[in-house]
């Protein structure tokens, strides 16, 4: 396969993926700025949710640019339609479109008119539309196509290399959204040492837990009070919940090792010792490192991964 | 169902008025459809079209960077024997061209008998004398032929123009066939009409015919300029219908005169170039050294018969407009035949008394550039006005040689849908002939419609639209 089809087709499914975590993140952010605030203690700091989806992705400064202040309406808009944002839920999905266009040979005409029907859909969606009624409703739509895409490109696509570079983009995506969402805790709530279980860390700790759908999962697994010890494991180290960064990592080095050939190995070497990281992992270890530095260290490594298959598959360097 | 008696040879009713006979299965059913279901039908079309994403960019028009091609419901029909004349006509002519070309290249015996002018060959900016001497696979040039015909005064055939650089539009012609068919279903049930889609698999083999000589099982690619040409979607939709590779200039290199394409297994040998770039942007070491669509390195490759590239460079030297005065007797002389469709009478303003008479008689002609194509510097002279005639002059003074001009035929209508209902308008064909081993097409081709009324200019950048078209079996 053209090392620019795979190039494409990567960040086609790259970008679905991040509109459908930006949905999740902006619907978990829009519940927790529903929380009732009076329940906190007085002298208890609390960022406030609409700065969360900017800091997780790194856009404060890009939106200080443009508002002087955190205002929910301005984040909403920024996040969802505004094109000017290269991270915007509009932005993401006409970049897939674009790659998806540029490919539509390499994909099934399933998967391009899926796609095709979604960009022509947001494209016409103006935020007075979205914002009426509320947001979630938008939010379950992007997540809807995401996952009709999904279906689509399973039920109808060949298993050739083209899958495997779109389903490596998915997880790397993925990974890398659900890491960024734990750590968002960190950001929240600067804990004192009364509020740890209070009624606080209850709604914030299911939020994100919504927000990944994995809180009936944990609720399923551990039929028990949610702690910060259990969320961690249900999302980093159980290889069993679809968007665990186990489960992601699962799925990026059995995909490596079928591309790898002799040529190139490091892709699969660097996968396979960050998935040992997470396959033998213990929940004590990484609590005793720090959740918010083990985070970071993960972070690095995938971004690290990226650069990886970047330089053996999709933009290589010839002599 | 009765209509006007026409202005001019109509598709569907002739000079007479009354149905032909091989629209009437057609016209009977139309006449029983309900006008509610039609124009549901035409709202299907275009969510269709829009949701599969068959677009064209127009040049200069940054609004409608993606506009979609309007597509008539009504088909054009041609009846058996009338496109067996064609197609044999057609058969004839592309030979000819390309007998021409390889003549050209080599022994330019046509020039030295006198039959065509040296000068309008060798001076000719289409000419490229790197091609001088060099030999092809199977001597053919133009693989690929997109031959513009048109009927007019009682119904006789004319050819309009050969194109036989990078001829576009086939893609319509098969989506419009399967748009067809969707909408449709119970009209392909009602007669037997030629089936089209094979064409890809034509496509192919043809492309395969022509590898360089000792290649056993020959990689095809696709070259494209990329995802802003107006033609991309065509160049993705052929490709995957071939299973090729579609690469861009960065995707493919030259080592040791050998071309390779970039992939995530490494480099892969490259051995046939279905090209969708003119020639002046192929290899920037002999072309323009300022393009960035192509390849260094891609004609020392093709000079080393390496690699074919389909269609050949140089072509543009037969289907030129100057030379197009001159394809009947390329027929008569390559294969001592005579020409089965006709040619338009074409002054050559280069010459004295043409120009003059052209001059005199600018509004009742249509002149055109010479090198000019997709409808655009030309002048429609019954559809003009005195201020597009005196500037239009002015240019022509100017530069005589550039143009040609021909008398305006009354180009053939068909039945078409607009905004006050069904109304004739004017249309051509552009059928599309494969050169490799042998010479073949699938049965029609493109049928292009100028939706304006009266309007006799079909080019999709100038607002026209298409049909489908249906050649019957019996």
């Amino acid at each position: 396969m053209l090392s620019r089809t795979a190039n494409d087709l990567y960040w086609m499914s790259r970008h679905i993926e991040r509109a459908e975590n930006i949905a999740r993140m902006l619907d978990v952010t829009y519940r927790m700025s529903l929380l009732p605030y009076r329940i906190l203690e007085p002298g208890e700091k609390w960022a406030e949710p609409w700065a969360l989806p900017l800091i997780i992705n790194g856009l404060a400064t890009n939106y200080y640019q443009r508002y002087s202040d955190l205002e929910s309406e301005h984040v909403l808009h920024f996040m969802t339609l505004d094109a000017s944002n290269p991270s915007s839920i509009y932005a993401s999905l006409l970049t897939a479109r674009e790659n998806a266009r540029a490919q539509r040979g390499a994909i099934s005409n399933e998967m391009w008119e899926s796609l095709n029907d979604t960009w022509l859909a947001v494209r016409n969606k103006t935020f007075a539309e979205i914002g009426a009624g509320g947001v979630s409703p938008f939010f379950d739509w992007v997540k809807d196509r995401s996952h009709l895409f999904r279906g689509v490109t399973f039920g109808t696509m060949i298993r050739d290399e083209g899958f495997s570079f779109i389903r490596l983009g998915t997880f790397l995506e993925r990974a890398d959204n659900t890491a960024r969402i734990l750590d968002v805790k960190y950001h929240t709530l600067l804990p004192s040492a009364h509020d740890v279980g209070g009624a606080v860390d209850y709604y914030q700790w299911s939020a994100l837990l919504r927000s990944v759908s994995a809180f009936s999962i944990y609720r399923k697994i551990y039929r028990d009070v949610i702690t910060p010890f259990r969320v961690a494991e249900v999302l980093i180290l159980r290889d069993d919940v679809p968007r665990s960064l186990h489960a992601c990592m699962n799925e990026i080095y059995e995909i490596l090792q079928g591309l790898s050939d002799e040529d190139r190995l490091e892709p699969e070497r660097l996968a396979g010792e960050i998935h040992a990281m997470l396959h033998y992992g213990r929940t004590q270890k990484i609590f005793q490192a720090g959740l918010h530095e083990w985070l970071l260290a993960f972070l690095e490594k995938i971004g690290a991964l990226n650069t990886e298959v970047n330089k053996h598959f999709l933009v290589p360097s010839y002599q | 169902m009765t209509a006007p008696p026409p202005i001019c040879f109509d598709e569907m009713y002739g000079l007479g008025g009354e149905v032909l006979p091989h629209y009437r299965r057609y016209a009977d059913w139309l006449a029983k459809l309900l006008p509610e279901r039609l124009a549901q039908k035409r709202q299907e079309a275009d969510v269709l079209f829009q949701r599969v994403g068959i677009t064209f960019a127009v040049y200069g028009d940054e609004a409608a960077e993606e506009r979609l091609i309007p597509f008539d419901l009504v088909p054009r029909i041609l009846p058996a024997d009338e496109w067996h004349m064609l197609e044999r006509g057609l058969v004839q002519r592309v030979r000819a061209l390309n007998l021409f070309l390889r003549d050209i290249y080599h022994d330019q015996s046509i020039l030295r008998e006198g039959i065509i002018p040296p000068r309008k060959a060798l001076e000719n900016a289409q000419y490229r004398s790197v091609m001088q001497g060099m030999r092809v696979p199977g001597d053919t040039y133009a693989h690929v032929a997109g031959v513009d015909v048109v009927r007019a005064g009682k119904g006789e055939f004319y050819v309009l123009e050969d194109n036989l650089r990078v001829p576009s539009g086939v893609s319509y012609m098969l989506e419009n066939r399967k748009m067809m068919m969707r909408l449709f279903p119970e009209l392909f049930a009602l007669q037997e009409i030629a089936p089209i889609d094979h064409y890809p698999d034509l496509l192919l083999d043809t492309l395969r015919q022509v590898a360089p000589p000792g290649v056993v099982d020959p990689t095809v690619v696709l070259l494209t300029p990329g995802a802003y040409n107006s033609a991309y979607f065509e160049h993705t939709f052929l490709a995957q219908q071939m299973g090729i590779e579609l690469v861009e200039g960065q995707d493919l290199m030259v080592r040791d005169q050998t071309v390779y394409m970039r992939t995530t297994r490494g480099s892969k040998r490259v051995d046939v170039i279905y090209r969708r770039i003119d020639d002046d942007f192929l290899d920037p070491q002999v072309f323009r050294p300022d393009s960035l669509l192509g390849v260094a390195g891609l004609f020392s490759a093709y000079q080393a018969g390496r690699i074919t590239l389909a269609n050949a460079i140089g072509t543009g030297v037969a289907d030129d407009k100057s030379m197009y005065p001159h394809v009947p007797e390329m027929i008569e002389y390559y294969l001592g035949e005579k020409p089965i469709l006709n040619n338009v009478p074409t002054w050559q303003l280069r010459k004295k008394d043409d120009l003059h008479h052209v001059l005199e008689h600018l509004h009742e002609l249509v002149v055109k550039e010479v090198h000019g194509s997709g409808g655009y510097g030309m002048l429609v002279g019954p559809a003009s006005t005195m201020a597009q005639r005196a500037e239009f002059r002015e240019r022509i003074i100017a530069n005589p040689e550039k143009y040609i001009a021909q008398p305006t035929l009354a180009l053939s209508t068909c039945p078409t849908f607009v905004d006050a209902g069904i109304a004739p308008r004017h249309l051509d064909l552009r059928p599309f002939v494969l050169s490799g081993k042998e010479v073949r097409l699938v049965p029609g081709g493109l049928t292009r419609v100028a939706l304006k009324e009266g309007s006799l200019v079909v080019n999709s950048s100038q607002g026209g639209g298409t049909k489908d078209t249906w050649v019957l079996e019996r």
